[in-house]
């Protein structure tokens, strides 16, 4: 009867073309995934599944240390630049423009405009300079690096459920007598939470992530898992690569389902 | 006499769903629609008016059942193949092209040479009264300009039928009335048959040749607007056309008996329990105890300016409303509680179905 | 037009809401103008220096660095001639960026439409699905890609199994290999932008179009892609600057061989030993990656007037 439908949204081949590029975007990381398992070392052969790997992975000094210190540097970056994020959010929204407006959008987003090797090589001398005069090393360098170009990603969630919020939520607040401080503590905040997690989240993937900055930026034996990886890409390639990959895809996904959880919009 | 119907929908049935929770949007729609005469099709919301003109449109097609354009079965062709054309709700006017753009883009996609293209818009232009404004974008327009020109261009490729989807309800009420009139006008000028939607009756009683009521996917009654208002063929349409009062009754030839003991005429006979209608104007207030009338009690009066809607309790406490023309002076016996007698015109109660 | 006049009371508090807006983001500014904007400037200055023998610099003024961008010293005759190797790796920098922004684009707008298109429920599914290799880490995907093309990878093992071809690909190790590298890894990039301008487009103006007697590849060409423009536009832009930048992608699958101007630049720096050179060719890039952005902001902007 009504088998040819007209759908005005159709456009020939589409949807043909949309699904060969899922499975092109899938197909890598599952074969990553996949071979973690693999007992053979070769992709040719496949031997038995195994746990081996991430056992291996799991016992290897180098792999612990580079993980300790990438949790670390994620973690610490994620607050910091969170916490600077949410204070510029609150001050460049749901205010008249002032002037000058634009030029601190501009340095909020600069690390989003900047192709990261030149970032690397900038910190790369400011910071060496620096270590050569104060003689101080440490894992501070690589949280103020990470802290910095995290901030526009962390800024981007907060200001856009800033920006979605009921204004009438303060003004019915004001009408109830509470002070300035105390809408922000007891409305403003508690509604805002979700997207500053949101934001936490985004800053903390992408310094778990970031490989160019962090090599240029480490002192000798610093590694992080990304530059700890990328050492390891130049000799020879075992699946454990695949399950320390596997490892940190998992936090990826763990993270962006809760991403997603938060931000959707009803509530 | 080979004058087809323009647009004749036969036994179309519209279900959205499977199984249990499938919904009729249409149920069995049948209507002939006539060349060159201004049709409207009138229901509340999700009465299935709107599917049905989407369906002649070709955005959507039935689960059963045929659409006929000038005799040739379009059920199945898709919209960019049919010579109709549609003013959308919203005016779905293109934001990126100029009044004129939007105008000639239907005769650019039928591949019409750019001299017809270029004297259709302008002629189209003029007969709305928008040639100033043929360069600018359609965001910088006010509605009611925006409104015309999604007429112009839904015009503009002269189809065999225009559909207007509700093209009136975004403007406040002076604009459409002078839009209303419009568009009368233009129907009558281009002879096109056009197809007219709206869930506003006085909408619907001003311009169209022919009315469609329609409720619940299913079309009530399709007549004049006269033959629609005075003689209703169910409960619906006589509540949805204007306003009526409902009275139960026992019926017996060519008289009924109300519950409050009073006799009343039928315009044509009847027996058993039955369900009369009769329009406010037609009741007329005498004095109480006139012979013949029926006696009743004023409730309430509610003042329109015009008119002046009274509200009146029967003997056994039934309720009607007369609608009477408000008194040039003083108040003619009418305050809240006084007894007053009750007549029907001629003809006026009539058995309704349900 | 002159503004309203305010009272003196309203002018104080816009003056004061405009100093808690700056001192709100003045802590962000402090610690970006640390870690960020203020080292490019040290770069700049670096620039402008000379090379010393084991790496960094002297601190004397030269503009070697930024000849040396074009021209080398040839060792024998002493004179200046065009560095061939730099312009290969600028030619393949930026061949290979246009054509992975044109694949991308290719293949993202269809799958943003698809997308946009779903029901919301079945969107929300599908752009988690479209996230994941957004967030997943940059080496991972490289690495993915790697044991695809590799001469022991999936493809060629598939394909030798299948018995299209009897020996490997040599596909590992060649522009083509970065090639692919970067449509893999920006492919993402591309589609959420597009997918957030097509889902603010209006689809009833779809209707209208078929109503009026276009075509299907009308719809697309006339209606459709105008309209989404700025989409277009934004997602070019993210996965141009990135591209023109890459330094891990071409590290990995082009294995020393396929430089791009990300790993000249890291050359500089180790065996290279010209840090100045290295400075100059970080702001040579700078300079092309912000001209294209004021062409964005331009584009981005002229959108504004056309509703």
């Amino acid at each position: 009867m009504a088998d040819r439908r007209f759908s005005a949204t159709r456009l020939p081949g589409f949807a043909t073309i949309a699904m060969l590029a899922f499975l092109a975007l899938y197909i890598p990381i599952l074969t990553l995934v996949v071979y973690s398992f693999n007992s053979e070392v070769t992709m040719g052969n496949w031997g038995s599944l195994t746990l081996d790997w991430y056992a291996k992975a799991w016992d290897n000094a180098e792999v612990k240390d580079a993980t300790l210190r990438s949790l670390t540097i994620a973690g610490f970056a994620a607050v910091i630049s969170t916490s600077l994020a949410t204070m510029a959010a609150l001050g460049t929204t749901r205010r008249r423009a002032f002037r000058g407006q634009t030029f601190i959008y501009v340095m909020i987003n600069q690390p989003l405009m900047v192709p990261e090797i030149v970032t690397a090589v900038a910190l790369m001398i400011l910071f060496g300079l620096i270590k050569s005069v104060t003689g101080i090393h440490g894992l501070g360098y690589l949280i103020l690096a990470h802290s910095a170009f995290c901030i526009p990603f962390a800024y981007l969630p907060i200001r856009a459920r800033l920006e979605g919020m009921d204004l009438t939520l303060e003004t019915a607040a004001a009408d109830l007598y509470a002070s300035p401080w105390a809408t922000f503590r007891r409305v403003t905040l508690p509604i805002l939470m979700p997207g500053v997690i949101a934001g936490a989240m985004l800053a903390f993937v992408v310094s778990l992530d970031d490989v160019v900055i962090t090599e240029f930026v480490k002192s000798a034996g610093q590694d992080t898992l990304p530059t700890y990886m990328l050492g390891q890409m130049r000799r020879q390639l075992t699946p454990e690569i695949n399950a320390i990959s596997t490892g940190l895809l998992l936090i990826t996904v763990a993270m962006l389902t809760a991403f997603f959880l938060l931000t959707r919009k009803n509530d | 006499m080979t004058s087809k119907n323009a647009i004749e929908a036969r036994n179309v049935v519209k279900a959205f769903g499977q199984g249990e929770t499938s919904v009729r949007a249409l149920d069995d729609v049948s209507v002939e629609i006539r060349q060159g005469e201004f049709f409207t099709l009138l229901g509340p919301s999700g009465c299935g008016k709107t599917t049905l003109l989407r369906l002649i449109a070709g955005f959507e097609m039935p689960t059963d059942g045929l659409i006929l354009l000038d005799g040739q079965d379009i059920t199945y062709l898709p919209p960019n193949k049919r010579p109709v054309n549609t003013v959308f709700q919203s005016y779905a006017l293109f934001p990126h092209l100029t009044v004129a753009q939007n105008i000639a883009f239907g005769l650019e996609m039928l591949g019409k040479p750019a001299s017809e293209i270029r004297t259709r818009t302008e002629r189209m232009l003029a007969l709305v009264k928008l040639e100033a404004m043929a360069g600018r974008k359609t965001s910088q327009l006010s509605g009611g300009q925006q409104q015309r020109v999604a007429l112009a261009r839904a015009l503009a490729p002269q189809p065999k039928v225009l559909l207007l989807d509700e093209p009136l309800s975004a403007l406040d009420l002076k604009l459409r009335q002078a839009m209303q009139i419009e568009l009368k006008r233009l129907q009558q000028e281009t002879g096109i048959t056009f197809v007219f939607v709206t869930h506003d009756q006085e909408e619907a009683l001003t311009m169209s040749d022919r009315i469609g009521v329609m409720s619940n996917g299913k079309l009530q009654q399709v007549g004049s607007a006269k033959d629609i208002y005075t003689r209703p063929k169910n409960r619906f349409v006589a509540s949805f056309i204007g306003e009526t009062n409902f009275l139960r009754a026992q019926a017996a030839g060519q008289t009924a008996r109300l519950p409050s003991g009073d006799v009343v005429e039928l315009d044509l006979p009847a027996t058993g329990e039955v369900t009369l209608t009769v329009r406010p104007e037609q009741l007329r207030l005498t004095a109480a105890g006139e012979a013949g009338a029926l006696a009743a009690t004023i409730t309430n009066l509610v003042y329109f300016g015009t008119d002046t809607h009274v509200h009146l309790a029967l003997s056994d406490g039934t309720e009607v409303t007369a609608r009477v023309q408000s008194p040039a002076t003083g108040d003619a016996g009418l305050e809240r509680g006084a007894r007053v007698g009750l007549r029907f015109a001629p003809g006026a109660v009539q058995v309704v179905g349900e | 037009m002159t503004a309203p006049h305010l009272s003196p009371a309203e002018q104080a508090q816009i003056r004061r809401s405009a100093r808690n807006g700056w001192l709100l983001s003045l802590p962000a500014l402090v610690v970006l103008a640390m870690a960020a904007v203020g080292p490019l400037l040290i770069v700049l200055v670096y620039s402008f220096l000379e090379p010393g023998k084991h790496g960094n610099v002297v601190w004397n003024f030269s503009t070697d660095g930024w000849t040396g961008i074009l021209w080398t010293k040839d060792i024998f005759t002493d004179s200046f001639v065009l560095a061939d190797a730099h312009l290969t790796i600028f030619w393949r920098s930026v061949k290979l960026s246009l054509l992975t922004t044109l694949t991308t684009f290719v293949v993202g707008f269809p799958t943003a439409w698809f997308i946009a298109t779903r029901s919301p429920k079945a969107r929300a599914l599908w752009l988690f699905l479209i996230t994941i290799p957004f967030w997943t880490n940059l080496l991972i995907r490289t690495y993915a890609i790697n044991e695809v093309i590799r001469a022991e990878g999936l493809l060629n093992l598939a394909l030798m199994k299948v018995g299209i071809i009897s020996e490997p690909l040599k596909l590992i190790y060649t522009d083509i290999a970065v090639f692919i590298g970067m449509t893999y890894v920006y492919l993402p990039l591309m589609v959420l932008p597009l997918f957030a301008a097509i889902d603010r487009f209006d689809l009833r103006l779809l209707e209208a179009g078929y109503d009026l007697y276009a075509s299907r590849w009308q719809v697309l060409r006339r209606i459709v892609l105008p309209i989404v423009k700025p989409g277009i536009v934004a997602g070019s832009i993210l996965v141009f600057v990135p591209s023109l930048g890459a330094y891990v992608t071409p590290r990995v699958l082009g294995g020393g061989k396929q430089m791009m101007i990300g790993n000249l630049i890291e050359l500089q720096f180790l065996a290279g030993k010209n840090w100045p050179l290295g400075a100059a060719l970080s702001m040579m890039l700078l300079i092309v990656v912000t001209i294209a952005l004021l062409f964005y902001v331009r584009a981005a902007n002229g959108e504004k007037s056309n509703g």
